[in-house]
């Protein structure tokens, strides 16, 4: 596959930042600056936005739950190279369904870089909670805000500033069919990773005494697996009694995930071939 | 106890003694001020107009999803699109058959002038070549316009409605509602819908959903029961209905075989596999224009040719073993003759015969070869070299050259339908259900049935005097 240039459409004028060439690189991931996970509610346009970035064909379709498996690509942007992942679409990240659990471990786990969560601006309050969810998770976070021409048809404006005003991360409205606001959202990426927009993701603190037993299980959590990167989110799991974190806690599993996610994956051009058919 | 050995199960005790100590439903107090938290971001950032007096999608969504009309539209999408399939693969495919047929002419005829020993030639051309060709001329016409017919659908947003309307009749099965979804990508194929089968949450049901993908005809089955339909069912009737009763033969087929996915599915889920069904919530998504060159790259790059070329790289290698076996002498008989002679009994008792249970042993890796393969048996080595092109000539080849009546045809486009799936779909659901049990499961219900099911038509025809 060859690499290509397009230029993609913005409404800016050509001084602004945001306007500049995105490089899809299909597969070829193999070395790469930076990784982004794509999560999302199921049928939002994740895989859409994903085959804008790369180039590539993963299949979508019009019905939630059409991506059972993460797929991994590649883009360019501002010559940072980075790596795009996939991920099932999903209503929260607290269920045992496989799908969810996919995605779930890659955000927990992978430790991206950043986590672009998909929204759907038809659908928006839904679609806040898996935000709030990711951003129990992560601090390194942005909202895509898709379909936005479907909410234009249905008459629907969504206040992205008030958006990321309230969650304490970026906001951008997009059209990933037709890349519409994409060259904005990459530049949004690009400056939550490397710091240049400060993140404030909101998070629901629960009672004092939640807190405090939050704050007593973390620094047991990070001296038995040191370098773990959501101790917090895995004392909230434990305090609620989460069987499955309670599962890889015991049996050593947790370490087994974080190494299988952080891994490169070298059966993935095959996997594509294979699994991308779906 | 320090901080430097932390064992997992100091943890897990802390964690006890702590929610012990916190008042009781402090988890729902976090997830119901997520949602709370969520509703106030989202009142703050939303405008809905209010002046849109009716939503158009609602509209569309209240006659197809309604108890009344949303099975019968279900019904005749189902019937256009394989109307669409079947009149259209009969146009494409007797110009396909004519080329490539002629182009194994004129290959024969060089290799004959150059000399080249008569069993290169013929394993060559009469062979690994023909069995290409059949294969090619078989199933690419139908997939073509299956495909993009199917994918159209998808991107519509229509499969979700689908589980909708049919989530009653699941449940009634004990079964998950999704499983439509699952179905539906078993049309695809099989395997796909095998793996699709991720979207259950419930390991019961999804073992349900996997062990009855495969009674939905793939890709690959849809060119045997189109043929069939085309050849024998419709023939009777007059050329201008005769793509509508073909067509009417092949959904009638399809909703057997979904017949039979509720009653295995009720089967299991009150035997092995017992359970009441789950509840779940499926959105509908909006209805989306879909994007024409997606719909043409994802069905012709990804599904047609991917599914074609799998079945090409059976068909060779089958092509091959048929050419060996119908050229090595038996007796007064060829090798592939033999073992159909011996086959014969058993594929009587069927309504079937003995070249058509050889066809299938040899198509085991692909099912979608196995009209192809059948038809080299027929012709058999030097018999006829080229493969017929017209419905009538192969109506003549049947019929007439080796016996075939209606439940012949019938009952073939049964066993089609319900036999067990090919190799890829059973290496899928091992693979899905991490046990050999299964896959194995999964081979036994389906021949089983396959078996049961056709002895049953047959001894019931010859009963009543019909065969």
């Amino acid at each position: 596959m060859t690499n290509t240039k397009i230029n993609l459409p913005t409404e800016h004028c050509e001084t602004c930042p945001a306007f500049t060439q995105l490089e899809q690189m299909g597969i070829k991931v193999g070395d790469f600056d930076r990784v982004v996970a794509l999560a999302g509610n199921p049928n939002t346009g994740k895989s859409t936005l994903f085959n804008a970035l790369t180039g590539l064909k993963q299949h979508t379709g019009n019905w939630p739950g059409k991506t059972v498996t993460r797929a991994e690509g590649g883009y360019q942007f501002n010559s940072v190279k980075y790596k795009i992942v996939d991920l099932p679409g999903t209503y929260s990240l607290l269920s045992a369904s496989q799908d969810e659990e996919v995605a779930r471990d890659f955000i927990l786990f992978g430790q991206p870089s950043c986590t672009i969560v998909v929204t759907d601006a038809t659908a928006l309050e839904r679609n806040l909670n898996l935000v709030m969810q990711v951003m129990e998770i992560t601090d390194k976070v942005v909202v895509a805000v898709n379909l936005m021409d479907e909410a234009r048809r249905k008459g629907v404006e969504v206040d992205t500033r008030s958006l990321a005003r309230d969650l304490g991360v970026p906001a951008i409205p997009i059209t990933a069919r037709t890349g519409e606001g994409i060259a904005t959202l990459l530049a949004a990426v690009s400056d939550v990773i490397e710091g240049n927009i400060q993140v404030k993701p909101m998070r629901v603190e629960g009672t004092p005494e939640f807190q405090k037993a939050v704050n007593q299980l973390v620094p047991m959590i990070e001296a038995m697996a040191p370098g773990i990167p959501n101790a917090r989110w895995l004392a909230i799991r434990l305090l609620d009694g989460d069987a499955r974190v309670q599962k890889a806690i015991t049996s050593g599993e947790l370490g087994e995930i974080i190494s299988r996610q952080t891994r490169a994956d070298v059966q993935f051009s095959k996997k594509m071939s294979v699994e991308g058919r779906q | 106890m320090t901080m430097e050995n932390i064992t997992p199960n100091d943890i897990l005790a802390k964690a006890e003694a702590l929610r012990n100590n916190l008042s009781t439903g402090f988890r729902d107090e976090i997830v119901k001020s997520i949602y709370s938290e969520a509703e106030k971001v989202a009142n703050r950032a939303v405008k809905t107009a209010s002046d849109k007096k009716y939503d158009f999608d609602q509209k569309i969504d209240r006659l197809v999803t309604s108890p009344i009309t949303g099975l019968p539209i279900m019904l005749i999408l189902l019937g256009v699109v394989i109307w669409l399939t079947v009149s259209g693969a009969n146009v494409v495919s007797e110009a396909i058959a004519t080329v490539l047929f002629g182009i194994g002419d004129l290959g024969r005829s060089l290799f004959n002038q150059v000399g080249i020993q008569w069993w290169i030639t013929g394993f060559i051309w009469d062979g690994v070549y023909l069995g290409l060709a059949w294969v090619v001329s078989v199933m690419l016409p139908p997939m073509m316009i299956f495909f993009p017919a199917f994918t159209f659908l998808e991107d519509l947003g229509y499969l979700p409605r689908v589980a909708f309307n049919m989530d009653w009749l699941f449940k009634k099965a004990g079964a998950h509602g999704k499983q439509s979804l699952t179905m539906a990508m078993g049309f695809g194929c099989n395997a796909a819908g095998v793996v699709a089968t991720r979207v259950i949450d419930s390991p019961r049901e999804r073992l349900i959903a996997i062990l009855t993908n495969n009674f939905v005809p793939c890709n690959g089955r849809f060119p045997t029961l189109i043929m069939l339909a085309t050849v024998f069912v419709a023939s009777a009737f007059p050329p201008a209905l005769t793509s509508f009763v073909a067509a009417g033969t092949v959904v009638g087929v399809v909703l057997i075989g979904v017949g039979f996915t509720f009653l295995m599915s009720w089967l299991l889920s009150r035997t092995v596999l017992k359970g009441e069904a789950s509840a779940f919530t499926l959105e509908l998504p909006p209805y989306r224009k879909p994007n024409v060159g997606r719909i043409l790259y994802t069905s012709i790059i990804d599904r047609t040719v991917f599914v074609l070329w799998r079945a090409m790289q059976t068909a060779a290698p089958a092509g091959a073993i048929i050419w060996i076996l119908a050229n090595i002498p038996f007796g007064d008989v060829n090798l592939a003759r033999a073992i159909a002679d011996w086959l014969n009994p058993f594929g009587l008792l069927l309504g079937l015969d003995g070249v058509i249970l050889l066809a299938y042993i040899i198509a085991i890796p692909a099912n979608e070869i196995v009209v192809p393969t059948m038809m080299m048996v027929y012709m058999g080595a030097g018999m006829m070299i080229n493969g017929p092109s017209s419905s009538a000539s192969i109506y003549d080849l049947l019929v007439h050259g080796n016996g075939w009546t209606l439940l012949t045809a019938v009952n073939l486009m049964l066993f089609s339908l319900l036999h067990n799936p090919c190799a890829t779909t059973i290496v899928t659901i091992y693979k899905e259900t991490k046990s050999w049990k299964w896959a194995t499961v999964s081979v036994v219900i389906t021949l089983g049935t396959a078996f049961l099911v056709t002895f049953l038509t047959a001894s019931l025809a010859r009963l009543l005097g019909w065969a």
